[in-house]
């Protein structure tokens, strides 16, 4: 898909995979073909860049056709370089860092007033923890007790530019989170089973948010790029495509 | 004169009785904005605290789930801080988010420079698709919150701090987007809204002593721009003076101009802030130090005349 387009963040992209497969096929409540359902749970890519893989989730899940993957960020296309609205399956537009987890409390606050019992999910970057504005939302999720919201932060320990740890320390990310009043789960990123099994532990948490800090590698799944920064930014060669496509093909067993 | 803060308390809480989606959030400026009446919904009030950003896009979220939020807190921190928040994520969207914002232009006028914001207009109106209005006195402001709560989109409600004037019947009609003829005059046309409309009525009648004849024109609205109205005072008078609380740089004046220099070009000249920042002082002295009164509209007016076609001989 990016390769089509010949522009777009494979890096971060390849790191959420099993995520967001995870939160579409096996934990969140939706309907594909009813993607305004006012009890749906819903999801905020705040790491918008990595877009393509929400989109190809949403695809296999039904929103809409495969073949529109290869529109991506073309003109006119219903699959904008970041979410977009047009897009059948988002539910808020994304693309600048920091801003998404407040929506996500937003739309939590408004389940609560409603009595409705829809989750909200959140999934940001690591580097993205350098925007103020994450803070800001995340008191405001724990001091308002918004257990309904369940933030999963992207831990691939890269950004734009460099290490996350080599730009501003994030470490340790999980007291600061804690001591912000979240529950937090450390959990390997790439792990169907241990995905599953924190989705379950945030949802039989009732008084607190949860944040899950997914380790994961960046560029996951294809061996020249995982855990380099210049995958951040990155379209590839014919050749290298083919490799990437062999790589991907090759059936990984998570035990 | 009423209080600004009280009634505008009033007005969201005769609203919230009659829309069970209305939320007020603010940042920790309730009581200074008046919003924090509407506390009489205690499920429906959230003083989020001192965070903007966090402000907006709680309420883009609040939003996006059908609830009608209305976000005040001062223009500067609103429309300043919060601004990538309000283009990115509110108005992409076209969420329906209700900015109240006060202590717009001079009036925070002991406070000083951080806080007298002259630049709002311009940071608004250029975001698409957002509402943008200046209400005059209190029939505008209640009119012009009832109408944000009860039409689609994004609104940025400009107003101001301490008293609010009585100057229009809240019977009249009144129109987003329709500017109002306060007087009719073919020898200039004077275009102003929110705060400085009384001083620009007042530099009416100093100009009719004189035997000046001014269009007066309430423009409250600069966003929908009503374009036929500036070309109507454009052609009846020649000449304009715009005025308004805010840099002479791409708000009220700049839109006037931008409309009369494509319809109908006629010599104007842009009343405010001239690209400048504030300073502490008592509000009639820094409208002084400023240029903002009535006389000095009147100056402004005789100035712009001077500057008309002629017709050829």
């Amino acid at each position: 898909m990016i390769q089509s387009a010949r522009t777009g963040h494979l890096g971060p992209s390849l790191s959420c995979v099993e995520v967001l497969v995870s939160l579409y096929f096996d934990r969140m409540n939706h309907r594909p073909e009813d993607p305004n359902w006012s009890d749906r749970d819903r999801l905020v890519l705040c790491k918008g860049h990595a877009a393509p893989t929400l989109y190809a989730t949403l695809a296999h899940a039904g929103y809409f056709g495969q073949e529109t993957l290869l529109s991506l960020r073309k003109t006119g296309s219903i699959l904008q370089g970041h979410p977009a609205r047009v897009t059948p399956g988002v539910d808020i537009s994304t693309g600048s860092l920091g801003q998404g987890l407040s929506v996500a409390n937003g739309m939590a606050l408004a389940a609560r007033l409603d009595g409705r019992s829809y989750r909200v999910f959140a999934l940001t970057g690591d580097g993205e923890c350098d925007e103020g504005q994450i803070w800001e939302a995340a008191m405001t999720a724990s001091h308002l007790g918004l257990s309904n919201v369940t933030a999963i932060i992207d831990r691939n320990g890269v950004q734009s530019d460099d290490a996350t740890e080599r730009i501003k320390k994030k470490e340790p990310l999980d007291r600061k989170w804690r001591s912000f009043g979240w529950q937090v789960l450390e959990i390997d990123g790439h792990n169907f089973m241990q995905i599953h099994h924190s989705f379950d532990v945030a949802e039989w948490t009732t008084d607190r948010p949860t944040v899950i800090i997914a380790r994961t590698v960046k560029g996951k799944g294809l061996s020249f790029l995982e855990g380099d920064a210049n995958s951040h930014n990155v379209s590839f060669s014919e050749e290298d495509l083919d490799w990437a496509m062999d790589e991907l093909r090759e059936p990984e067993l998570d035990t | 004169m009423p209080s600004l803060r009280k009634e505008l308390g009033k007005v969201l809480v005769e609203l919230g009785k009659e829309h069970k989606d209305l939320v007020v959030i603010t940042g920790d400026l309730g009581k200074s904005t008046g919003v924090s009446a509407f506390e009489t919904f205690p499920e429906r009030y959230f003083n989020l605290g001192i965070s903007e950003q966090d402000i907006v896009g709680t309420a883009a979220g609040l939003a996006s789930a059908g609830k009608i939020p209305v976000v005040s807190t001062y223009a500067v921190f609103l429309a300043g801080r919060a601004w990538e928040q309000i283009r990115n994520t509110v108005a992409r969207d076209r969420l329906n988010v209700k900015m109240i914002a006060t202590h717009s232009g001079i009036s925070p006028s002991a406070d000083g420079a951080s806080h007298q914001c002259f630049e709002d207009i311009a940071l608004i109106r250029t975001i698409p698709g957002t509402t943008l209005v200046l209400p005059a006195d209190l029939s505008e402001m209640r009119h012009t919150v009832r109408s944000a709560v009860e039409n689609a989109g994004p609104f940025y409600i400009r107003l101001g701090r301490g008293e609010i004037p009585q100057i229009f019947d809240e019977r009249d009609e009144f129109q987003i987007g329709k500017s109002r003829r306060i007087s009719d005059g073919s020898d200039v046309g004077i275009v102003a809204a929110g705060f400085l409309l009384q001083e620009a009525i007042e530099a009416g009648s100093l100009l009719q002593k004189e035997g000046i004849r001014a269009s007066i024109v309430d423009m409250h609205t600069i966003k929908p721009a009503d374009a036929s109205t500036v070309t109507d005072i454009a052609e009846r008078t020649g000449a304009i003076v715009t005025v308004e609380d805010h840099n002479i740089l791409g708000g009220l004046g700049s839109t006037v101009a931008e409309i009369a220099c494509r319809d109908k070009p006629v010599p104007i000249e842009i009343i405010g802030i001239h690209d400048r920042f504030g300073e502490s002082g008592e509000l009639r002295e820094l409208m002084e130090i400023h240029g903002l009164t009535a006389h000095h509209i009147a100056d402004a007016a005789k100035r712009v005349m001077k500057l008309k076609d002629t017709p050829n001989r």
